[in-house]
C-alpha cells in the first residue's frame, strides 16, 4: 500500500486548550507516527489563515489526509471539509479529534494527564486518516418544487412561504377541507380568530397559481431520494398523481386527547373537554348553557391526558407537557367572564405554564375573577354527583390542603395533543417515530425539523405539541431548509453508507430485515445470491452490520480495520504522564 | 465531581462507544459545563449504538482498555424507535463472547445518554470505574 502523507494541525483554541493540554509536547509526540510527514500547532485552526496555512501545506506536501485536533467537529466539521475542498484534498480524507470539549474542557486540574489523553486522541485521528478513503458523494439534481403534506395552520403557512421564494407547491389533505383545528376554533390569542385566520390563508392559496391543493387527497408512495422525489398522491375520485418534487414537509398536526369513559367524570352532560367548550363558543356567543339551563359555575380540570405519571393506568402515559392548553383554557375562562358576567370559574391547576405573553391572560383571568386552585398529581380532584348535582373536590395546596367541594354546571377537562394516529404516512415516508408517539427530527435544537429520511422535513405539531406560533415557526424553519436543499440545483448524498462484502455474503435477509429504510435488497453477482444496498436509501445507522453472521456488511468509515486502528491508538501508552 | 488528577495513573481505562448525533454532544457537554471526570474515559464515536460489533467490544478489551462503557442512543435515537432493544442485543451477543474468551461480563456497560445527559455521563463513567477497580482487586 502506497504510504499515506499526512498532516496533524493542533489548535490552541486561544487557550481554551493550551490552558490544560501541552499542545508543543503532543505535537511532538505525534510527528513521528507512521504516516506524519507534518505537525503543526496553530492558534486558531478556525481562522481564515491558519486555513490558508492548511492549504499552503496540503499542497505544498502533497498531503492526501490530514487531522485537526480542535474543538467538537460539531462546530467546525463543514469548515475543514470546505477547506479541503478548496486545498483539493478529498473531504473525506479530512479527520477532526475533539480534543476541546472531550479533553481540555474536562480535565482541568490535570494538565499532564489531560495531555496524555490528547495524544491518543490525535493518534487516533492519524490512525483514521491513514485508512481514510476518498469516498465520493453521490450527486442528484434537485427538482425545485415541494411537496406539504397537510393543510393545517402550518402547511398552509409552509405553502405561501414557499411560493414566497418562487417555488411551485403540492399540498395534500386528507380532509375535505383545509384548516385542521384552527379552523373550528373562533378567538385565540394572540392571534385572532381561528376561524378568519385558516380563511384568509386558504384565500392566499388559491390566488396563487404555483400552489396546488389537493384535498381528501392522501400520499401513497415515495420513491427517488433527497432532491429528486418521485411521489404518488392518491385523489378524491380514486385515482393516482404522480409528482415530482426536490422535498417533502410533513405538517399533519395532532389530535386531542379524548378522556376515557369516567375519567375525571366524562360522559356526564356537564363534562366537556377543552376543545370541544371552545367549538361551542365559536358556533355560539350567547350565554353557556348546559341541558337548557344557564351555567353559573365552571370548574377546569388541567393536565388531563398530559403529564401523565409513568405508572399511571393509561396503556403509554403521554408523560410529556402539551404547551398550548394552559394559555388556551385561561384564554376561554376569559371569553366566557365577558359573555357572563356573573360567572364563577375555578381552575384546578397542577402547574401555570402560561409562559411568555400568555402571562398577560393569566393576569387578566385573575383581575376578571377566575379563582386558581393548585393541586397535587397524585391528589387529583374528583368529579361526584352529590343528591343529585355534580360536585368537584379538590385539595387545594394553597390552602393548606384543605379540601374544597365545588359545586359546578359546567367541567371543562383541559385536554392535551396526542399523536395523530398515521402510521400509513409513516411507513410510506419511513419516518421515525419517537417514543411520545409524535414524528422524531434529528435533534431538538441542532436540526429541529430535518429527519434521519434526508429532504423530508417535518414541521407543527406532527413533531410534538405547539403553540400556534411555534407551528408556524417551525414550518418557516423548514421552508428555510427545503428552499436551501431544491434551489441550490443539486445535493451531494454522504458517503458514509453500508457496503456490502459479495465474497463474504451469503445472502440470510437478517441485514434486510434489520434496515428500516428498504435499503437493502437481494440481488444475484455471479449466480450467487447476495444483499445489495441501495444507496440513495441506506442511512449509514448501521443496524444491519452486528446482524449479519459473516461480517460481511460493513458502515464506509467504520470498518473493522478502522475501529480497531483507532482502538489500537486510544490504548497506547504516551510518554506525558509518565 | 470526580477529579481527574494523580489519580488517573491508576485509573481503570475505559473504552466509551459514543454516537454522533445524541450521546457524544452529551458528552461534549459534561467538558463544555466543566464537569471534570477521569482522564482515562475516551471516546469513539459511531453512527448509532445499535451498529456497534461485538467484535470491536473485545478487542477494546484485548487491547487494554478495562472496560467498554456504551453511551447509547436510548430513546432519542434518529434512526430507530427501537434502538435500545437492538443495543441491547448487541450487549447481549458481547457478554457472550467475552466469556467464551474468558473477560468478565461486567467490564461491558451499556447506558442510555442522551444530547443533555452530560451529568448522567459523569455519574455512569464514575460508577463504572468504581466497578472496574473493584473488579480488578479481586
Amino acid at each position: 500500500m502506497k504510504e499515506r502523507r499526512i498532516g496533524v494541525f493542533i489548535c490552541h483554541c486561544g487557550g481554551n486548550i493550551s490552558d490544560y493540554v501541552e499542545v508543543e509536547k503532543v505535537r511532538k509526540e505525534i510527528e513521528n507516527e507512521p504516516g506524519v510527514v507534518l505537525a503543526r500547532t496553530q492558534m486558531f485552526s478556525c481562522s481564515d489563515a491558519a486555513q490558508e496555512e492548511m492549504i499552503s501545506d496540503i499542497q505544498n506536501e502533497n498531503l492526501d489526509g490530514i487531522v485537526v485536533a480542535s474543538c467538537s467537529p460539531k462546530l467546525h466539521l463543514h469548515t475543514f471539509r470546505a477547506m479541503s475542498v478548496r486545498a483539493g484534498l478529498n473531504p473525506y480524507q479530512y479527520v477532526q479529534s475533539n480534543i476541546r470539549e472531550q479533553c481540555s474542557w474536562a480535565h482541568r486540574d490535570s494538565k499532564p494527564f489531560a495531555s496524555d489523553k490528547a495524544v491518543r486522541l490525535v493518534r487516533a485521528g492519524i490512525a483514521k486518516a491513514r485508512l481514510s478513503a476518498a469516498l465520493t458523494t453521490m450527486r442528484v439534481e434537485t427538482t425545485p418544487k415541494v411537496l406539504v403534506v397537510g393543510a393545517g395552520v402550518a402547511g398552509l403557512s409552509a405553502a405561501l412561504a414557499l411560493s414566497d421564494i418562487g417555488l411551485p407547491v403540492f399540498v395534500v389533505e386528507k380532509a375535505e377541507e383545509v384548516g385542521g383545528w384552527t379552523r373550528k376554533w373562533g378567538d385565540m390569542f394572540p392571534h385572532g380568530n381561528g376561524s378568519n385566520l385558516i380563511g384568509e390563508l386558504h384565500e392566499k392559496v388559491k390566488q396563487r397559481e404555483d400552489i396546488t391543493l389537493f384535498t381528501q387527497a392522501e400520499l401513497v408512495e415515495k420513491n427517488g431520494s433527497m432532491g429528486s422525489f418521485t411521489v404518488k398522491v392518491q385523489v378524491e375520485d380514486g385515482s393516482t398523481v404522480s409528482l415530482e418534487v426536490g422535498a417533502i414537509i410533513v405538517a399533519t398536526g395532532f389530535d386531542t386527547y379524548q378522556p376515557e369513559d369516567g375519567e375525571f367524570g366524562h360522559g356526564h352532560e356537564c363534562v366537556v373537554t377543552l376543545p370541544e367548550v371552545k367549538e361551542l363558543l365559536a358556533k355560539d356567543d350567547g350565554s353557556l348553557t348546559v341541558d337548557g339551563r344557564r351555567v353559573e359555575n365552571i370548574a377546569y380540570i388541567y393536565c388531563v391526558g398530559s403529564r401523565q405519571p409513568e405508572d399511571s393506568a393509561a396503556e403509554s402515559p403521554n408523560l410529556y407537557c402539551s404547551r398550548y392548553c394552559c394559555s388556551a383554557a385561561v384564554h376561554t375562562a376569559i371569553q366566557v367572564q365577558d359573555r357572563n358576567p356573573g360567572v364563577h370559574q375555578f381552575h384546578l391547576y397542577r402547574d401555570m405554564r402560561t409562559y411568555g405573553k400568555n402571562e398577560i391572560l393569566y393576569e387578566e383571568a385573575s383581575r376578571k375573577g377566575s379563582m386558581f386552585i393548585r393541586f397535587e398529581a397524585e391528589d387529583p380532584p374528583e368529579f361526584v354527583i352529590d343528591e343529585g348535582l355534580p360536585l368537584v373536590k379538590v385539595n387545594g395546596q394553597l390552602d393548606e390542603g384543605e379540601e374544597l367541594e365545588i359545586p359546578v354546571d359546567l367541567v371543562v377537562l383541559v385536554t392535551g395533543m396526542v399523536p395523530r394516529q398515521n402510521s400509513k404516512l409513516a411507513d410510506v415516508l419511513k419516518l421515525p417515530i419517537g417514543m411520545d408517539g409524535f414524528f422524531n427530527e434529528i435533534h431538538p435544537k441542532l436540526r429541529p425539523v430535518e429527519t434521519v429520511i434526508d429532504g423530508v422535513f417535518i414541521s407543527g405539531t406532527c413533531q410534538g405539541p405547539k403553540t400556534l406560533a411555534e407551528s408556524v415557526a417551525s414550518s418557516l424553519s423548514a421552508v428555510s431548509k427545503s428552499a436551501g436543499l431544491v434551489k441550490k440545483g443539486y445535493v451531494d448524498l454522504e458517503p458514509y453508507i453500508a457496503a456490502i462484502d459479495s465474497d463474504r455474503c451469503l445472502w440470510c435477509g437478517e441485514c434486510q430485515a434489520a434496515c428500516p429504510y428498504g435499503a437493502i435488497e437481494k440481488d444475484t453477482v455471479n449466480g450467487k445470491e447476495v444483499a445489495r444496498i441501495i444507496s440513495s436509501l441506506c442511512k449509514g445507522g448501521g443496524a444491519c452490520v452486528p446482524v449479519c453472521p459473516e461480517s460481511a456488511i460493513e458502515v464506509k468509515g467504520y470498518s473493522d480495520a478502522e475501529v480497531g486502528a483507532i482502538i489500537d491508538a486510544l490504548v497506547e501508552e504516551a510518554v506525558l504522564a509518565k | 465531581m470526580s477529579s481527574s488528577g494523580d489519580g488517573d495513573a491508576k485509573a481503570p481505562r475505559i473504552l466509551a462507544f459514543s454516537t454522533i448525533n445524541i450521546s457524544d454532544p452529551g458528552i461534549d457537554l459534561a467538558g463544555s459545563a466543566h464537569m471534570d471526570y477521569s482522564a482515562s474515559v475516551l471516546t469513539l464515536p459511531v453512527p448509532c449504538s445499535s451498529g456497534i460489533k461485538p467484535g470491536w467490544i473485545l478487542h477494546g478489551l484485548e487491547a487494554g482498555f478495562d472496560g467498554v462503557f456504551i453511551a447509547a442512543d436510548g430513546t432519542d435515537c434518529a434512526y430507530l424507535q427501537d434502538c435500545t432493544d437492538r443495543t441491547g442485543k448487541v450487549v447481549a451477543w458481547a457478554q457472550e463472547l467475552l466469556v467464551e474468551n474468558g473477560h468478565d461480563p461486567r467490564r461491558l456497560k451499556m447506558a442510555a445518554i442522551c444530547s443533555v445527559c452530560a451529568e448522567s455521563f459523569v455519574s455512569h463513567v464514575e460508577k463504572f470505574q468504581k466497578m472496574l477497580a473493584e473488579l480488578s482487586a479481586t
